[in-house]
């Protein structure tokens, strides 16, 4: 610490202008926010909305994977993360058997609500980054990190289009099981229980009814699977068959 | 927050800025934590860099400054901020009232949102510059019993700091009493 202070510590009037660029440059790392192309338009948000709703329009020419529901919770023996696997685009169901849980790396998991392309895309880049932490410190990235890197990717792509609500949920050394609430307007929230999607009401009425911390395995097992199904039936479509 | 949603009954919303200085945010989610740890880290890296602290009156020009250039920018921060300290040489206390307008107001009493419709005109009868730490605590008491009285957000529960010459500290602040409306 006393050294990481030292470096700072004179004016910055002071600072030896060569030398230190040689090391800043040495140090520098790929920037975190890719060259990411965006739709050459005003206001790509406006646009987006204008292309992706099928409400007033059912021609519209992005569908957008709707009715998902995503929950994961922290209990005495970990975590459960459990998700819906019915891919929509539109009225279309396009697939019964998705998996909305991403393995970012062995003790990593993401969970996709929203843009199905957005999380996919982000996660991966996300289990990308977390590799290279990896090679970099020697160690495996802590959840909270791993979320901050995506939070502040979410957030740096803040009003231009990007729709997603993910948990990051996994387990490390130094946090233990750590649970984390990412979405696409640059929030990151830690807590015990989370429900993403347009059923994520009926998930949580289900979940906090009966959710208390010392839940067993096979408890809360059976809760995440009811909470799901319940926010599954026909009402709205979220749907069938959980993971 | 998120739509019709609570995520987080728990969520801190301020950040210490320094040993003396607190600062409570609101506004769009995103850009609040994101401002508040900015002008966090600017804070704890000029304690840093000249090994003194930024007085409260400092910090908040600075940032009223970030506000102001960002205001103007393609993407402004719509944030708004109540920011609190204690001189670490005079030992005054201050409080700061600034907007995503980047106005800033020195006031002995601030809110933000619609709690100032209702919590000011209490504070005004109430407030008094020799009031010592208990009569401060029961002026917030009436104030908070007020908003649960009256207001239709439920903010399940509330959280406390209080900023003295010593440091800063969370209380225990029990928010459990119903309020009945007469």
């Amino acid at each position: 610490m006393d050294a990481l202070v030292a470096q700072y510590s004179r004016p910055t009037f002071q600072s030896k202008a060569t030398e230190d660029l040689d090391e800043l440059q040495q140090d520098e790392r790929p920037t975190l926010s890719l060259k990411f192309a965006i739709p050459p338009v005003a206001q790509p948000a406006s646009w987006l909305r204008a292309v992706t709703d099928d409400h007033s329009n059912p021609n519209v020419p992005i569908k957008l994977a709707h009715g998902t529901t995503t929950l994961a919770f922290r209990f005495q023996g970990g975590i459960i993360v459990c998700t819906d696997s019915r891919a929509t685009a539109g009225n279309w169901i396009a697939s019964q058997t998705v998996k909305k849980v991403i393995e970012i790396n062995s003790c990593l998991l993401g969970t996709m609500a929203g843009g199905a392309a957005d999380c996919q895309y982000w996660l991966a880049y996300l289990g990308m980054q977390c590799r290279l932490h990896e090679l970099r410190h020697k160690r495996r990235i802590t959840v909270a990190a791993a979320s901050k890197i995506l939070a502040n990717l979410t957030y740096s792509y803040k009003g231009m289009g990007l729709s997603m609500g993910t948990m990051l949920a996994g387990v490390t050394p130094s946090e233990g099981p750590a649970l984390y609430y990412v979405d696409s307007d640059g929030s990151r929230l830690s807590g015990n229980l989370f429900c993403v999607g347009s059923g994520q009401t009926f998930a949580y009425g289900v979940l906090d009814a009966e959710y208390h911390y010392d839940l067993t395995t096979e408890e809360a097992l059976e809760l995440g699977r009811r909470a799901i199904i319940a926010a599954s039936r026909p009402r709205n479509n979220t749907n069938l068959s959980v993971d | 927050m998120r739509g019709a949603t609570v995520l987080k009954a728990s969520d801190d919303k301020t950040r210490q800025l320094n040993n003396h200085t607190l600062m409570a945010f609101s506004g769009e989610s995103g850009d609040t934590v994101q401002f508040a740890e900015y002008i966090q880290a600017n804070a704890q890296l000029y304690s840093m860099r000249n090994g003194i602290e930024l007085s409260p009156s400092a910090v908040a020009h600075f940032v009223r400054g970030e506000l102001a250039s960002s205001l103007r920018s393609r993407k402004p921060y719509n944030v708004n901020l109540l920011l609190g300290g204690v001189d670490p040489i005079t030992l005054k206390p201050s409080l700061y009232w600034l907007d995503y307008l980047a106005s800033l107001a020195p006031l002995p009493y601030a809110a933000h949102g619609y709690a100032q419709y209702y919590c000011l005109s209490i504070l005004d009868k109430h407030h008094h510059p020799d009031i010592d730490y208990e009569q401060g605590i029961k002026i917030l008491r009436m104030c908070t019993d007020e908003l649960k009285r009256r207001l239709p957000i439920d903010f399940k529960g509330m959280l406390v700091k209080v900023i003295t010459k010593d440091g800063i500290k969370e209380i225990e602040y029990l928010d459990d009493e119903k309020v009945a409306c007469p």
